[in-house]
């Protein structure tokens, strides 16, 4: 028993917990702004793109805004919470300019009919082609990076705020929750949990809904079907926009490429997986979270044997790093496969509305 | 002539034209204002990046007082030529599934495992002029050894094509979404088979992080004469290799049964099925052939032997198989066609080069200028209609002028 609870409090449990999180909140933020805009009728396949324009589009306002100088006294006075309100508007900027490139999206699938499929695959090759060009004339390489220090310093809470000393223990609720996190976790989640209830117990809601099953029922009841569409189009592209800023802010050190990994695709994934269904993309979006954690750092877990050594059992295995990289990619497929029979898509996804078609 | 014009493959045309035209104006517009909004830049740097937009495939350099300078250069046009070749294959591979109605995202990891497998054999497989220190040479010609490489690409992308297809037609998954995902297992199962391997180039150590071109094992895809017509230049007899397959797909798409039941299959999947044709081993089969041709592409671009494989590609999907897409879509699916777009995309590509080491721009551009084509392309129907429409409307005023007056003119 003891054993037992020194190994569910462990530093290896701690880190698996904090970087588990890390990588599930993006993803279910971006699987999120999936079914905002599936449930509305429109499949967005362009989610890497907006993830890897909200990351360029973050990372630069941050930039910009340290050149300002506007929150440096804030860093330099170690006022944390204004420099979580930095944090916040950036996420902010991210989501308003992911919902305005999301209307090249909207326009093409809603005004124009256009095949959403190819029009989500062009925005996927705009994003980074866009990225790369202005990343390339503004810092004449192909990395955009903050001006000065980095988003551990800035943007990351440790326990020494909370008045604890470099060697104080904090427990592990403490460890795990707040030192060495990123506040902005959870205000995805809060984000994620508001928009879920949004979606499902509103009028606003329903009505969007209803756009993705039967637009043309919708219709004869009197709602917009193009403006809900529109609706759902830019909602999910704040969200994504603003799922990429954080993946960039915390996974990759506040750094914008071009390229998030492949993590748009796999908000889709997790999208399909979850049925279109905010709590069960939630709950995929921690599964793949892990695969991820372990993918990244699996040479560094351990549990505690009976004598309290620590044994790296991962490691020990001696697999190949490429297969653990490979890992989230392979088990999508596989969960596919088996939850492909009982997945439920919108009805209406991917059909541009035509009032004439009953 | 009307029936000219009111043929629906001049109708593609012309639209996939108006879309290039817009793509390489918007590519413009972003220079210009680029080039304006930096003091460094001006309005004379952005004009010459949009001349090297146009014409980047004709620079010869720059002249006595710095001015651009423009003509034939054949090492520019046998490059581009070289970089054609991959781009036709990917091309042709996207347009045999959209045939079947498939959307093959999948062409990187496809062309992936091709490239893998190509490798793989032409380096383990000791040839009579193999180099590698501590491998004996063997009887095996050099041709032979080729042959079973460029044969080996294919059938590995024809079965990593094959996945998404099967998961397709057995369990239902949208190809899109497998395509994704076996593009990443590729690319990560290509790293590890590398990283393991003992082809890494190890003799030259400036380079690391590649494999041994196909030459160390005297292999190479032969020049056919064009090595000599473009002096200076990557080409070879493997653009030919690409129209051949190209004109291959178009005879079967049009001569065969086998062509006839993809296009039906693509057309409506039930409707076939009802006409008793096998719905569910044609989307394998179409995703096989597709994958091979994406596989052929990989293989015939590093059995070129100038060519090097940076293996350690995890991270990263090759763009030549996103590119196909673009390729497929600008020439609405006819394999001639995507002969001819696979030119101007690697046009577009040498352009991009030329703009990077001549100008402060970059090559991203031409890449803003794919993907504003393909944005394009997703409603090419609407501009295929607008232009029927008009020539439609025309004709109705030619023909109803030439009958009686006014009335329906009017109307």
């Amino acid at each position: 028993m003891d054993t037992l609870w020194a190994n569910l409090t462990s530093g290896s449990m701690v880190f698996l917990i904090r970087q588990t999180l890390i990588y599930a909140v993006p993803l279910m933020v971006v699987a999120l702004a999936g079914i905002y805009a599936e449930r509305s009728g429109v499949i967005n396949l362009a989610l890497e793109g907006h993830m890897i324009f909200g990351a360029f589009i973050g990372v630069l306002f941050v930039r910009l805004v340290q050149q300002w100088g506007w929150f440096e006294a804030a860093y330099s006075a170690g006022n944390w919470l204004s420099l979580q309100g930095f944090v916040l508007l950036t996420m902010a900027v991210a989501a308003i300019l992911g919902a305005v490139f999301s209307l090249l999206l909207a326009f093409a699938a809603i005004n124009l009919r256009a095949d959403q499929t190819v029009g989500g695959t062009a925005l996927n090759l705009l994003a980074p082609a866009l990225v790369l060009f202005f990343i390339r004339m503004i810092a004449q390489q192909n990395t955009l990076q903050m001006a000065t220090g980095d988003s551990a310093s800035w943007f990351m809470l440790k326990k020494s705020m909370f008045g604890y000393g470099r060697n104080d223990e904090v427990g592990f609720l403490f460890d795990t929750f707040v030192n060495k996190v990123y506040p902005a976790t959870y205000i995805c989640i809060l984000i994620f949990i508001v928009m879920s209830v949004v979606l499902y117990k509103t009028r606003f809601g329903l009505r969007l809904r209803s756009c993705g099953e039967n637009p043309q029922a919708a219709d004869s009841l009197g709602i917009h079907v193009f403006k809900m569409r529109y609706a759902g189009v830019t909602i999910s592209g704040a969200l994504a926009g603003m799922g990429g800023f954080v993946y960039a802010m915390t996974t990759t050190n506040c750094m914008a490429n071009g390229d998030v990994a492949g993590f748009g695709f796999l908000a889709l994934a997790v999208m399909i997986f979850g049925n279109w269904k905010p709590l069960s993309v939630a709950g995929a979006a921690l599964l793949f979270g892990l695969f991820k954690c372990v993918a990244a750092s699996y040479g560094s877990l351990y549990y505690l044997n009976g004598g309290g050594e620590k044994v790296f059992f991962l490691k020990e295995l001696g697999l190949n790093t490429n297969f653990y990289r490979l890992l989230p990619y392979l088990i999508t497929l596989i969960v596919l496969a088996f939850t492909s029979k009982s997945s439920r898509a919108p009805k209406a996804e991917g059909i541009p509305y035509d009032k004439g078609s009953r | 002539m009307k029936d000219f014009w009111h043929k629906s493959g001049t109708r593609s045309v012309i639209a996939s034209l108006i879309s290039i035209l817009i793509g390489l104006g918007a590519g413009s517009l972003l220079i210009l204002i680029v080039g304006l909004a930096t003091p460094s830049l001006g309005l004379k740097s952005a004009w010459e990046g949009i001349r090297l937009v146009f014409a980047g495939v004709f620079s010869t350099g720059r002249d006595a007082v710095g001015g651009l300078t423009f003509g034939f250069n054949p090492s520019l046009i046998g490059n581009m030529l070289f970089r054609a070749m991959p781009l036709i294959l990917t091309g042709l591979s996207v347009a045999v599934a959209f045939k079947t109605g498939l959307f093959n995202i999948g062409a990187p990891g496809q062309y992936l495992s091709g490239t893998a497998a190509t490798l793989f054999i032409a380096l383990s497989l000791p040839s009579s002029e193999m180099t590698l220190p501590g491998i004996a040479p063997t009887g095996i010609p050099t041709w032979g050894v080729w042959v079973l490489a460029f044969l080996g690409g294919m059938l590995a992308g024809a079965l990593w094509g094959a996945i998404p297809g099967l998961l397709k037609s057995l369990l239902n998954i949208n190809e899109v979404l497998a395509c994704i995902m076996t593009n990443w297992i590729a690319a990560n199962l290509v790293t590890w088979a590398f990283d393991v391997s003992n082809l890494k180039n190890m003799v030259e150590n400036t380079k690391s992080g590649y494999i041994y071109k196909t030459t160390v094992n005297g292999v190479a895809t032969s020049g056919m004469g064009l090595d000599q017509l473009f002096p200076g230049s990557q080409v070879n007899g493997g653009i030919l290799i690409a129209m051949v397959l190209a004109v291959v797909v178009y005879v079967i798409f049009s001569r065969t049964t086998l062509g006839y039941q993809l296009k039906a299959c693509g057309a409506n999947r039930y409707a076939a099925r009802y006409a008793g044709i096998k719905d569910k081993r044609n989307i394998v089969l179409s995703m096989a052939i597709s994958g091979s041709l994406a596989g052929a592409a990989g293989a015939l671009y590093y059995l070129s032997g100038n060519t090097e494989f940076f293996w350690s590609t995890y991270q990263t999907l090759p763009a030549i198989g996103f590119n196909g897409i673009p390729v497929a879509l600008l020439a609405a699916n006819h394999p001639i066609g995507v002969i001819f777009t696979g030119m101007f995309m690697s046009m577009l590509d040498i352009a991009g080069q030329q703009l990077t080491t001549m100008t402060a721009y970059n090559e991203y551009i031409t890449d803003v200028i794919i993907a504003v084509i393909v944005y394009l392309s997703a409603f090419s129907m609407l501009i295929k209609m607008l232009i029927g429409r008009r020539r439609e409307r025309k004709h109705a005023d030619a023909s109803a002028g030439g009958a009686g007056k006014g009335k329906e003119a009017k109307a």
